[in-house]
């Protein structure tokens, strides 16, 4: 099991949803998970119910069975701002480069060097070590940037390599992308039973396998539970309507007669069930797209009451449930 | 809830109540729209929603060009163009009887910042720009050079004044409100001190300030060179110099742009699905737009779902459901009992198992209770984590379901619906509380994706009825 295991997908999916949960999952049975964010949305102390992270490792939630889950906001100002004071001592020279717009311009426009710091900071975090030599942490789950820019964010060597030639940025690049490149990292992506989401997905996994980024698993997120089956909605086109409105009617909802409650509501409900025959076999073309990726397949189902915490742990179960953790 | 199911108010469940209503006819049809601005979360079909105006647009006699950003090509896709480079294409097949046309094109950034240095510097200098090494990474990578090409793009186009109407797609930023930033950021960093302390250290101490000189200028650039590389800074260096021109420029372009985002031909749309972090990003948008004094239209809400039966709440439609899979519950003669009987809707289905007296009339291929098994737990079924439909196969020895079987199957689908559809109005609620103000219009969700013109042009005509269809209208 890879200790630094990325989430990513495209924006709607449920990324951060989905690796919350995953860092909830491998916290289980007494272990330590830092979730980390790196976009400064702040997306996991909304899904957590906690204020605003700090740039501080800070623990926010406890696992089934004692472990321990951790979250940071990677800020990459503050990054570098810890990084040159670690190495140039650089005190109040650090506030006189960032009030020349220098910390700014390498964090936000200087290509890579933002990326850099980022994973930098969360391959800091697989590495360290206590004092007893065992790891702080026993995962560490990104929260990273949507599909379409996942291989650009990780594969920072390639982005820095061409302008940095020399130096610590060089040098920590090259660190980071011997942990992103081995066995250690498991590149995930978080799909939805949808076209473009699919499609994405597939870009997505032909491009880091392009990079040589170690590709993970496909999860599918928001899964509609299977109301009626094929047969079912093949049965429901040869059924007279007068028949179902009887039945709705036996079941207490009214007159069978035309205009009647009960008969009333066989239309609609009919339009339902061919909406739903429509996205079910829409659905099961995605997922045979999927399947044919040849990655493990997991499927999370859509939460009724929408996302919250205790559907966090809910799908937390569910992910250790297929042995994604 | 109501005894009698005609006793609901008929829009209770689902309609917004309090909002306005948005009608996008009177606004794309306008002659004094200029532009509009599609902005919003990634993944709500912020690009869909474009193109589906841009064509409304045309087909309403406008002469309209829209620009996408997404890399993804989705649009080009759905118009059915093969690719769509720097410069608007005319999309075919676009009815054109009232005199509109559309054209449509995909924002190549590295081509557009290719396009500013070509035209701004003499050719000696733009070579050496364009084959920087700095400038090469700057224009392809920084995360804040699509949103400032997008820009640059559109003002551009509203510069060429060939068209009626511009219709933008905003980038799948980090944050929705990266294109009204970066090329602010960018401008301000083209402009800034750093690039005059890149371009000659000794001059800028005086104007610094003493805190500058103390540290001293040489040592700043030497840090930027320890942590960047020297050969890093060099090649900033360099780039600085051979820009040096045009900075000015930038900052200039940048500001226009950002007025005419201002100026009142401009629209701005804010599009959204009724899901909890599309809409906090909506209202976060209908806020900065504001501080910005930038026109906000309204607010297109997709893939919002409705019911034909919506009077018809989830319990009663369970409970009903319930009483069809389990005839011991009523009696089935009798037409008229059942739900009102059995208000413990949620632990009777759980009932031992024993052989059913199956007394139903019109049940012929009834089952006891055991065979049924699409109905797992009545109490959640839409949690059930069913991972796929495969499980759920009956018993081989049951080739047919009861047309009561069917039926509940009909019911527990229909209180699905009900469940998201209050979800969504929930949601939604939420967003019309905070900004009443807002006018909305909503698109109905649809099974599958657009491919065509056809489906835009459906997606347009949804966006200007401004309510859901209704799936009982689409039979």
């Amino acid at each position: 099991m890879s200790r630094l295991q990325v989430v990513s997908g495209k924006g709607g999916t449920g990324k951060t949803t989905v690796a919350a949960a995953l860092a909830l999952a491998l916290a289980t049975k007494g272990k330590r998970t830092l979730l980390v964010e790196v976009e400064g949305r702040q997306g996991i102390a909304q899904l957590f119910e906690t204020e605003a992270l700090p740039y501080e490792e800070r623990k926010i939630a406890v696992a089934p069975g004692g472990g321990e889950v951790y979250a940071l906001a990677i800020d990459a100002e503050q990054a570098l701002l810890d990084y040159l004071q670690m190495f140039y001592k650089l005190g109040s020279a650090g506030r006189a480069l960032k009030k020349l717009g220098a910390i700014d311009f390498a964090t936000t426009i200087a290509p890579g060097v933002r990326d850099v710091l980022l994973t930098g900071k969360a391959c800091e975090a697989v590495r360290r070590k206590e004092k007893s030599g065992r790891f702080a942490y026993d995962y560490v789950v990104m929260d990273a940037p949507p599909t379409g820019r996942i291989t650009r964010f990780l594969n920072v060597n390639d982005e820095v390599a061409g302008l940095a030639k020399v130096g610590p940025i060089h040098n920590q690049a090259q660190a980071v992308m011997r942990v992103l490149k081995s066995r250690e990292t498991a590149v995930h992506l978080v799909t939805l039973l949808e076209e473009m989401p699919v499609q994405e997905t597939a870009d997505g996994i032909a491009e880091l396998r392009a990079a040589r980024l170690p590709v993970g698993r496909v999860v599918v997120n928001m899964v509609r539970p299977a109301v009626l089956d094929a047969t079912d909605l093949e049965l429901v086109r040869e059924t007279p309507r007068a028949a179902l409105a009887r039945s709705l009617s036996g079941a207490g909802l009214g007159g069978a007669r035309r205009g009647g409650h009960a008969e009333r509501l066989v239309d609609p409900l009919l339009a339902q069930a061919e909406e739903y025959a429509e996205r079910y076999a829409l659905e099961q073309e995605q997922r045979s797209v999927l399947t044919d990726l040849g990655l493990p397949l997991h499927e999370l189902p859509l939460l009724a009451e929408g996302m919250d915490l205790a559907g966090l742990y809910e799908l937390a179960t569910e992910l250790r449930k297929q042995g994604i953790a | 809830m109501s005894p009698d199911p005609a006793a609901r108010p008929k829009d209770g469940a689902r309609r917004l109540s309090h909002a306005r209503v948005l009608d996008v006819d009177p606004l794309l049809e306008d002659p004094k729209t200029r532009i509009v601005v599609c902005c919003g979360a990634g993944g709500v079909g912020k690009t869909t929603t474009a193109a589906a105006l841009g064509l409304r647009a045309a087909e309403r006699g406008r002469k309209v060009v829209v620009l996408t950003i997404d890399p993804a090509r989705r649009l080009a896709q759905s118009m059915g163009i093969d690719s769509l480079d720097n410069t608007p294409r005319r999309v075919k097949g676009v009815d054109d009887s009232a005199g509109g046309e559309l054209h449509a094109m995909m924002l190549d950034m590295k081509r557009t910042f290719d396009e500013i240095v070509e035209a701004h510097a003499d050719p000696g200098r733009a070579a050496a720009i364009l084959g920087n090494p700095f400038y090469q990474s700057l224009s392809a990578g920084f995360a804040g050079t699509q949103e400032y090409m997008a820009m640059e793009k559109l003002g551009q186009l509203r510069g060429r004044d060939e068209w009626d109407l511009i219709v933008v797609d905003t980038p799948p930023s980090r944050s929705a409100l990266d294109f009204l930033d970066a090329p602010k950021r960018l401008g301000s960093f083209l402009d800034g001190k750093l690039i005059r302390v890149l371009l000659a250290p000794a001059k800028v101490g005086g104007r610094a300030g003493m805190k500058f000189l103390n540290v001293g200028m040489s040592m700043m650039t030497g840090v930027l060179g320890k942590v960047l590389g020297g050969p890093f800074l060099k090649d900033v260096q360099t780039f600085v110099a051979a820009m040096d021109s045009m900075f000015g420029g930038f900052r200039t372009r940048a500001d226009a742009t950002y007025k005419l985002l201002q100026a009142p031909g401009t629209a701005f749309l804010v599009v959204a699905a009724p899901e909890r972090d599309a809409l906090r990003e909506a209202a976060y948008f209908v806020e900065r737009l504001a501080a910005e004094d930038m026109p906000l239209a309204g607010l297109v809400l997709n893939r919002v779902h409705g019911s034909g039966a919506d009077r018809l709440s989830a319990e009663r439609a369970l409970a009903a459901a319930e009483n069809l899979e389990d005839p011991r519950i009523v009696d089935q003669t009798g037409g008229k009992a059942g739900v009102r009987n059995s208000p413990d809707t949620h632990g009777s289905s759980q009932a031992p198992e024993s052989p059913a007296e199956s007394s139903a009339s019109e049940s012929p291929a009834s089952e006891s209770p055991a065979s049924e098994s699409s109905a797992p737990d009545s109490s959640a079924p839409e949690a059930s984590p069913t991972p796929s439909p495969e499980d759920d196969v009956p018993d081989a020895d049951t080739p047919e379901r009861s047309v009561d079987q069917l039926a509940s199957g009909l019911l527990r689908l229909h209180a699905e619906r009900m469940h998201l559809l209050a979800r969504e109005q929930r949601t939604r609620d939420r967003f019309t509380a905070r900004h009443p103000e807002v006018a909305v219009t909503e698109v109905a969700a649809l099974p599958g994706d657009v491919h065509d013109l056809a489906g835009l042009r459906d997606i347009g005509a949804r966006l200007a009825t401004g309510e859901p269809e209704l799936p009982e209208s689409d039979v």
